[in-house]
């Protein structure tokens, strides 16, 4: 694990100028008690483009960006937005971000003008200016027809499309994003993403928590991986794929009684460990290089072990974990 | 909806971004009125809240005034005069939790989370909040002063007596929402804000002169009653609302109000700029 978050943090800073991060931390810590939920955190975020930070729930991503955001502050360890210091001149990193997520919220109870009615007048706006820009705004993220509904009536989608809009009613030049998606329906979500990619090529710099590989790996152009408080690893999509094997290998046997056979074939032609899964037909393995994956297949027929299924698939956030972490591998197999 | 609407949206939302200029930072006066239009709106949008301040008051009124006013004052009518005052300041000081509440709710929902990452002038969330509170307190003033005037209330300090008890009432309740907006800062939920509120305020409004004089209690009652701040604020109301004016109460309301802006002022504004 120390080799690939080396290896990573190694490109990172080869091929960065140092007046390029819209965000550059060094060991940020926040501490609760006696819970270290942020335990020395080194970020360097490019300006421009999608930036990841991938973790499990209670990883330390939302207390992070409450440190970036000037919400919280750090126990130690130093922040600087877009060049600022987020202690020393919170004042002015806020008046160049903005955010949204599970955190900072709109006012439920008014509606959807009023809320961005009410966000203008506070960025200073005229009531006159301030009602055409919550109609234009509305009306970008398809919300002309709620502008008059509660916001605590709104779908999910629609909830969020609202969440972002009041953080652009002034274009930030960074914008914090926590979980953007999180509990949304692919429809709505792939909405979001569309609105994440407009908000990147109209010049601004985000900053993304997610849970989803998936979503890192569609949006993000680098992905920090933070556990337990600590950056993990740190690396384009595919450096950290790359970290942990191309994917996944998962195969179903026709006939149960075979499997062993099957992963003992599977195991000596790719040379990585095979799971055997809950369902008695099927496995489950990383695999390093999918150009073997082929062969390993041929194999398993020319030993007579017929499949009914096999596919290769990137790695879940929980295989990047397994490969990553060693403490997730350790649990599993004391349980 | 239609199929290409994330397309469409895409393109969309790049033009309002593009045209998101930066206005020159809002005045404090105009983020605290922007505030201020919020809480009115919120009254507006959730009239529950006016249940309380408005259906409350008139069943302890009504209950007080018919049930009790015969055994306490030999009639209702009779009774009136001394109740009237009373539950106005009751009415009053118990929606002052309310403060506590919205302030507590903001933070829980991730409102004032919102509001603290703009570049605006923080203390204007409070004063913003104070309108809606003034509006509060007003209305529920005048439904008291009203009903009491329907069931036959006729107060001997007229105009003037009203309106100057009311304004000192005012003064009492601002200072004392000082409190909880300490309290709304310090306490998890909105449920527990209830709570340490209903524990706080229901000793302190039974445990005065509202209902009846203090005279008519056990010793030790009678001199818990006599010191209790709301009593107080009672015998200044009455005296105002009576025509004959109590210059001592009045001044130790006043000088009460004093001391709870200057210890909890500070102390709410440090907490609020330093809430991490």
């Amino acid at each position: 694990m120390t080799r690939i978050a080396v290896f990573l943090k190694g490109i990172s800073c080869g091929s960065m100028g140092p007046m390029s991060y819209a965000i550059e931390t060094h060991d940020l810590v926040r501490i609760f008690g006696d819970n270290r939920a942020v335990d020395g955190v080194d970020l360097r975020v490019p300006s421009g483009g999608v930036y990841g930070v991938l973790g499990p729930n209670g990883a330390g991503k939302t207390t992070t960006i409450r440190m970036l955001a000037t919400l919280l502050k750090p126990t130690s360890g130093t922040a600087l937005v877009l060049g600022h210091d987020v202690v020393a001149e919170a004042g002015v990193v806020r008046s160049k971000v903005a955010m949204t997520g599970q955190f900072a919220s709109l006012d439920e109870d008014l509606t959807g003008t009023e809320n961005l009615v009410m966000l203008a007048r506070l960025y200073g706006f005229s009531w006159g200016q301030a009602r055409q820009r919550s109609a234009e705004l509305l009306d970008a993220f398809d919300l002309t027809d709620a502008a008059d509904r509660q916001v605590k009536k709104y779908s999910g989608g629609m909830r969020r499309r609202i969440d972002i809009a009041g953080s652009i009613v002034v274009r930030p030049d960074l914008m914090f994003l926590d979980e953007p998606t999180t509990g949304l329906d692919p429809r709505s979500r792939n909405q979001v993403w569309d609105i994440v990619r407009a908000l990147v090529s109209a010049g601004t710099t985000v900053l993304l928590t997610t849970q989803y590989l998936d979503e890192a790996d569609q949006l993000a152009d680098r992905i920090a991986v933070i556990d337990r408080g600590r950056v993990i690893a740190e690396g384009t999509s595919g450096e950290l794929k790359a970290s942990v094997g191309s994917g996944a290998l998962h195969v179903r046997v026709a006939d149960a009684a075979q499997r062993d056979e099957a992963v003992r074939v599977l195991e000596s032609t790719l040379g990585t460990e095979a799971v055997r899964e809950g369902d008695p037909c099927a496995i489950s393995m990383r695999v390093e290089d999918p150009v073997g994956v082929p062969a390993a297949l041929a194999r398993l027929r020319d030993h007579g072990v017929a499949t009914t299924e096999f596919s290769l698939g990137q790695p879940s956030l929980d295989e990047v974990f397994l490969a990553l972490t060693g403490e997730a591998v350790h649990e599993e197999v004391n349980a | 909806m239609t199929v290409d609407a994330g397309t469409r949206m895409d393109t969309k939302v790049a033009a309002a971004l593009g045209s998101g200029a930066r206005p020159a930072a809002a005045t404090p006066l105009s983020s605290s009125l922007t505030f201020g239009w919020r809480a009115l709106l919120k009254i507006k949008h959730v009239p529950e809240q006016l249940f309380d301040v408005t259906m409350f008051p008139i069943m302890f009124t009504l209950m007080f005034t018919y049930i009790f006013g015969g055994a306490i004052a030999g009639s209702p009518k009779e009774y009136l005069p001394y109740l009237a005052p009373g539950i106005l300041v009751q009415t009053v000081v118990m929606i002052t939790m309310y403060t506590a509440m919205t302030i507590n709710n903001d933070i829980e929902k991730g409102v004032f989370d919102r509001i603290r990452s703009l570049p605006v002038w923080r203390p204007s969330l409070l004063v913003g909040s104070l309108l809606g509170d003034t509006l509060r307190y007003t209305m529920a003033s005048s439904i008291i002063i009203v009903l009491t005037l329907v069931m036959g209330y006729r107060p001997a300090g007229g105009v003037v007596g009203v309106v100057s008890a009311i304004a000192l009432l005012l003064v009492f309740c601002f200072s004392l929402s000082w409190i909880w907006t300490l309290l709304g800062f310090k306490l998890r939920t909105p449920n527990a804000v209830m709570g340490v509120s209903m524990m706080v305020l229901f000793p302190l409004t039974f445990l005065s002169n509202v209902f009846v004089a203090p005279e008519t209690m056990p010793d030790v009652l009678e001199s818990i009653v006599k010191v209790n701040p709301v009593t107080i604020l009672v015998d200044a109301a009455r005296s105002l609302m009576d025509g004959d004016p109590d210059g001592g109460a009045i001044t130790t309301v006043l000088i009460m109000s004093a001391v709870l802006v200057a210890v909890f002022g500070p102390l709410t504004m440090r907490v609020f700029a330093n809430r991490t």
